[in-house]
């Protein structure tokens, strides 16, 4: 399952490239400008795509690796 | 003695208190001292990582710079993430190389992977440049924080010399473990002073979030976004990728590593870290809150926002457990980076002119060079002036240069060779201190150039000399051993 690896991309593009598009006070979410809101829910994103790795990732099978 | 006062003291001498616990019952030698004999779990580790990755700058500085800056402040809250995922590929394989060598430092790594000595000096040497003003920060927001929480009673001086003692004194004692333990407290504390301070301000002053954003908006229009111009979206994508790549890069960051059990212990923390980067939000909401309420903050005193709002708002008390908390949040990292550069010093530059010194002798040595990385320290903090922010600035860049020569090592193929490695560190160090020191910007260098380019972070040139550098000398080398060996096939033979 190494192509779920590639999942880590996405945190780097909704940060990296993200901004140029999402750089705006409105809509805001929760109260946050978009922009904080985005960086916001791509924290919570990224933790949830290094779980699935770590879900699907043969190494962690073994505690000695 | 006033309310305030109670809690500060009271956050020091727990500090002392768990600093000294840790070390019960273990006899303290290098691998101890150190690394906690790599025995470290997930927990542990994730305290440790916290620990000492959210400063005083966090927390001053955040608010801070939320305040004074706006917007352009959530690259704080990305480039953490972004290095917890990179930490994921990264770390285990060189976890593993520290277990099967038995190393203690960051320059240890690249000793052993390079098969050089003196790139080891050298990374040491460029660590210590960067961690000394690192400690003078925390020992600086140390002092501010004493004495806006104490209201005065006990003036920064004082408070930078028992902080300075308090640190050495558990260092000294206890190691890593040391700091480990008194991470626990910290953590806790400023985790609830920060999520408490980061809803009520805007609660209480605005009503919500979302007024108090509005009212920020109507005040200062396009404050909480990036602007078009200068710290524009170019920026923040260059910044945020530069200091990603720095992140571990830092020795104490570096170091903590190896206190893990296992691989895994590390790919969990990868899954976990990006949570607490949430706590960064609470601090940039209490910047954003002291806008309207505490104007007119200008040049270093941004960093007050957080403080001068709170002795707005609250009694005497609860500013003391803030001031508390912050003081944890000072000592905490100061004292990894005590630690670490002590260990850098004893370990990878004395040991260097003793060779055959056990392991026994490099940790006594350590040890009696905190006190005096503690006073070296506590001087530049007394006497420095801007030169040490201007030194801080520098010591991120410098420690990023590491980077190409580390990434490099984790491959299969030996792209680069030791005096590759150490030309380029070298290179991108005397760039990242040139630019640092002349203001150089990308658009000083090259005028002609688009808007966009102009304002990518200037640090991306010293990392392309690094690695051109690295490069260039890397193939020469590999030139002149492959022409010798060929030149000796015939005698050989």
């Amino acid at each position: 399952m190494r192509m779920v690896r590639l999942l880590a991309l996405l945190p780097f593009a909704a940060m990296l490239i993200g901004p140029f598009f999402v750089n705006r006070v409105e809509p805001t979410v929760l109260g946050m400008p978009f922009l904080l809101a985005w960086c916001v829910a791509w924290i919570v994103l990224s933790a949830a795509i290094m779980a699935i790795i770590f879900r699907f990732d043969p190494a962690n099978r073994d505690d000695r690796s | 003695m006033n309310g305030a006062l109670v809690g500060i003291v009271a956050a020091a001498l727990l500090a002392l208190g768990l600093g000294f616990l840790a070390q019960r019952g273990r006899q303290m030698g290098l691998g101890q001292w150190t690394v906690a004999g790599r025995s470290f779990g997930a927990p542990l580790v994730f305290l440790l990582m916290a620990g000492e990755i959210y400063t005083t700058f966090t927390f001053l500085g955040g608010s801070g710079f939320a305040y004074g800056r706006g917007g352009p402040v959530y690259y704080i809250l990305c480039y953490g993430t972004l290095a917890y995922v990179m930490s994921y590929f990264i770390l285990p394989p060189i976890w593993r190389y520290a277990r099967d060598h038995g190393l203690y430092s960051q320059a240890d790594f690249f000793a052993g992977k390079y098969e050089s000595r003196w790139l080891g000096a050298l990374v040491s040497l460029v660590g210590i440049v960067a961690l000394v003003p690192y400690l003078v920060l925390q020992f600086k927001g140390l002092g501010i924080i004493v004495e806006a929480a104490g209201y005065g009673a006990i003036g920064a001086e004082p408070a930078v010399w028992i902080g300075a003692a308090v640190a050495t004194a558990y260092v000294m004692l206890s190691g890593v473990r040391g700091s480990a333990w008194t991470a626990v407290a910290k953590d806790v504390m400023i985790l609830a002073v920060v999520a408490f301070l980061g809803i009520y301000f805007p609660l209480h002053y605005y009503g919500g979030l979302g007024a108090m954003f509005a009212a920020i908006e109507a005040a200062k229009p396009g404050f909480v976004v990036l602007p078009d111009h200068g710290e524009s979206a170019w920026w923040f994508s260059s910044t945020v990728l530069l200091t990603a790549l720095g992140f571990y890069m830092w020795p104490h960051t570096f170091g903590s590593i190896y206190t893990a059990r296992n691989a895994r212990v590390i790919r969990q923390n990868a899954v976990v870290l990006p949570f607490y980067q949430l706590i960064l939000l609470f601090v940039l909401l209490v910047g954003f809150a002291a806008i309207l309420q505490v104007p007119g903050l200008k040049g270093a005193d941004i960093d007050l926002a957080l403080f001068k709002l709170s002795v707005k708002t609250f009694d005497p008390w609860i500013v003391g457990i803030i001031g508390a908390a912050g003081v944890l949040t000072a000592l905490v990292p100061g004292s990894m980076i005590l630690m670490t550069a002590a260990t850098l010093l004893a370990n990878n530059l004395y040991r260097l002119a003793h060779r055959s010194a056990a392991d026994h002798h490099i940790v006594r040595v350590a040890k009696l060079l905190v006190p005096v990385v503690a006073l070296v320290a506590v001087y530049f903090t007394l006497a420095g002036g801007q030169t040490i922010v201007a030194l801080l600035l520098m010591g991120y860049g410098f420690v990023t240069q590491l980077f190409p020569a580390l990434a490099l090592s984790l491959t299969k193929t030996r792209w680069a060779t030791p005096a590759g490695a150490a030309a380029g560190i070298v290179a991108g160090v005397a760039t990242a201190a040139a630019v640092s020191l002349t203001h150089t910007t990308i658009a000083t260098l090259f005028p002609g150039l688009p808007a966009a380019i102009q304002e990518l972070n200037v640090g991306l040139i010293a990392l392309a000399v690094n690695v051109i550098v690295l490069a260039v000398v890397s193939a020469g080398e590999k030139l002149v051993t492959v022409r010798s060996r060929s030149l000796d096939k015939p005698t050989t033979r």
